[in-house]
């Protein structure tokens, strides 16, 4: 993906000790996206600590490692591990919709938010990076304890929770019943967060995540307030579509006779 | 993204075959995955139980057949289904054999003949000779003998076991070795056990012959998202399952050595 044009890659979220995760099926096709409940497989911080650091010899853009824990001391510690792997910046998963006792749990609730963020910001010197919920009635309230607890960036935002069911065996498809919903279905609603969040802190940078699948979803993305673009579910379609995203936002600055990405960041905001 | 193939079609089981102690057919209604070429592969949803890729034993006609060894706990509850029965399928995934002309050899273990039988299907009138090397533990094992014996003239179908029950008492690459030493194949397929795919691309690299082979991995997403079925560079769901030589010697730190399993770690073989 990084010779594809990314500028940065985030890897999977991994945590203290390995997860084999849920059984299939973990992924579903929906109307406009993905539904998946994949469960945070991973094989643990000690593992993975190897596989960060080979991906740090072999890349030449930013590695940021997503990380997870059932509690403040978790995420710390996994933080830790994975900055002295070699991590660039670190992402706290508080969004997963699937599994108990981590993930959105803990970024739904402001207060244990800023815990959590406390305690990670004091184990590693690294950018600090908080992947926020938008399974929330206002994103803004855990925007503001993310921030304030030292996070030094966010990425907004994670799936919505969803499910799929089977008319004919009248049966819910994932093997967890409910997942996080991805992709073009995601798009509107993601956008929605980035704009709430620019509108009220206009010095956070912002990483927009939902549904980019082109250079146009990018552009939007950078108009409603994001400084940078994540993009996972449009990689089923095409590996390289950063190339094309890279490509087309180009394009589209000098056709409005711009010089800069910056010049655009939260540009749909100056009414 | 709206991936069509991707989407999950519930329906009935038309029809269940025994083929070997082991390994049962499936045969299911489906139009997209009738359209499957040979390689290509198919995640089978058991409700409730489990969601697992299958390859094709063949396709047409709007119908889709598959081969499964009962090995797991998805396996077997598949195995006591019976035809009527209904499970979900999307697909089909992954790409397919390249055809190739001339003097083509297939060699297989186990259930990796399913895919190999659909190939020789479709390459046997096309092809200036093709030869099948079959191998399997005992004579109760070895599957579609019949069905290769159509195919494939008597002198180029050989079949080895383990046990020596049917044919020679060898394994696989035994007849590879002398075939290789007596004639130019113009391309080699392969789909079977690791280990055994392993001996094989060795041997056919050092006669410097041209390989396909069809590789297996875990599997989840299959659509090239989750990395579960990860090898080397390559995901097997979507770059492959079947990879050429050169490929091949890109995962060569891997391919026989070890497989991610579900928490991503690596498993020695």
């Amino acid at each position: 993906m990084a010779k594809g044009g990314a500028g940065a890659v985030v890897t999977k979220s991994v945590g203290v000790e390995p997860r084999v995760g849920y059984s299939n099926p973990t992924v579903v096709q929906a109307e406009a996206g993905l539904i998946n409940a994949m469960g945070l497989p991973n094989p643990g911080i000690e593992v993975y600590s190897e596989e960060i650091k080979f991906s740090k010899i072999i890349l030449r853009v930013p590695v940021i490692v997503s990380v997870f824990g059932y509690s403040g001391e978790e995420y710390a510690a996994v933080a830790k591990r994975a900055a002295l792997a070699g991590a660039d910046a670190v992402e706290l998963n508080v969004s997963c919709p699937h599994v108990k006792q981590t993930g959105a749990e803990i970024g739904q609730n402001p207060k244990l938010l800023a815990e959590v963020v406390q305690m990670v910001k004091a184990a590693i010197n690294k950018p600090l990076i908080v992947k926020l919920s938008p399974n929330v009635s206002d994103i803004t309230v855990p925007a503001h304890a993310a921030v304030e607890a030292g996070a030094d960036a966010l990425t907004v935002a994670n799936t919505l929770k969803a499910m799929t069911i089977d008319a004919e065996t009248t049966l819910p498809i994932l093997s967890n019943v409910r997942g996080g919903l991805s992709g073009p279905a995601i798009k509107p609603v993601a956008l929605r967060c980035v704009y709430d969040i620019h509108e009220a802190y206009e010095d956070v940078p912002i990483i927009g995540c939902g549904g980019i699948s082109d250079w146009r979803d990018a552009v939007e993305f950078m108009l409603a307030g994001a400084s940078a673009v994540q993009i996972g579910t449009a990689v089923a379609t095409d590996i390289d579509v950063f190339q094309s995203i890279n490509k087309g936002v180009e394009t589209y600055l000098r056709r409005k006779q711009l010089g800069s990405v910056k010049d655009i960041v939260g540009l749909a905001q100056h009414k | 993204m709206h991936n069509t193939n991707n989407s999950i079609r519930t329906s009935q089981i038309v029809r269940i075959r025994t083929e070997s102690p082991s390994v049962k057919t499936f045969t299911l209604n489906d139009k997209l995955c009738a359209k499957a070429k040979p390689g290509q592969f198919l995640m089978l949803w058991i409700p409730g139980i489990d969601e697992i890729p299958l390859s094709v034993l063949d396709a047409g006609n709007n119908l889709v057949h598959v081969s499964v060894k009962a090995v797991g706990d998805a396996t077997m509850h598949l195995h006591n289904l019976e035809s009527g029965a209904t499970v979900g399928i999307r697909g089909p995934f992954g790409n397919y054999f390249t055809e190739s002309r001339g003097k083509v050899l297939l060699i297989g273990g186990g259930t990796g003949i399913a895919p190999l039988l659909f190939l020789a299907k479709q390459l046997a009138a096309k092809t200036e000779r093709l030869s099948f090397v079959e191998g399997a533990k005992t004579k109760e094992e070895l599957l579609f003998v019949k069905e290769l014996r159509g195919v494939c003239s008597e002198k180029t179908f050989v079949t080895t076991t383990e046990d020596g029950t049917a044919g020679l008492q060898c394994m696989v690459t035994t007849p590879l070795a002398e075939l290789l030493e007596k004639e130019r194949f113009d391309m080699i397929y392969t789909c079977g056990p690791e280990l055994m795919v392993k001996k094989i691309f060795e041997m056919t690299e050092k006669h410097k012959l041209p390989l396909e082979a069809s590789l297996e991995r875990l599997m989840r997403c299959g659509i090239g998202l989750c990395g579960s079925c990860m090898i080397g560079k390559y995901r097997v769901c979507r770059d492959g399952p079947v990879f050429n030589a050169a490929q091949l010697r890109e995962m060569q730190e891997e391919l026989g050595v070890s497989k991610l399993g579900f928490d991503g770690s690596r498993i020695p073989f």
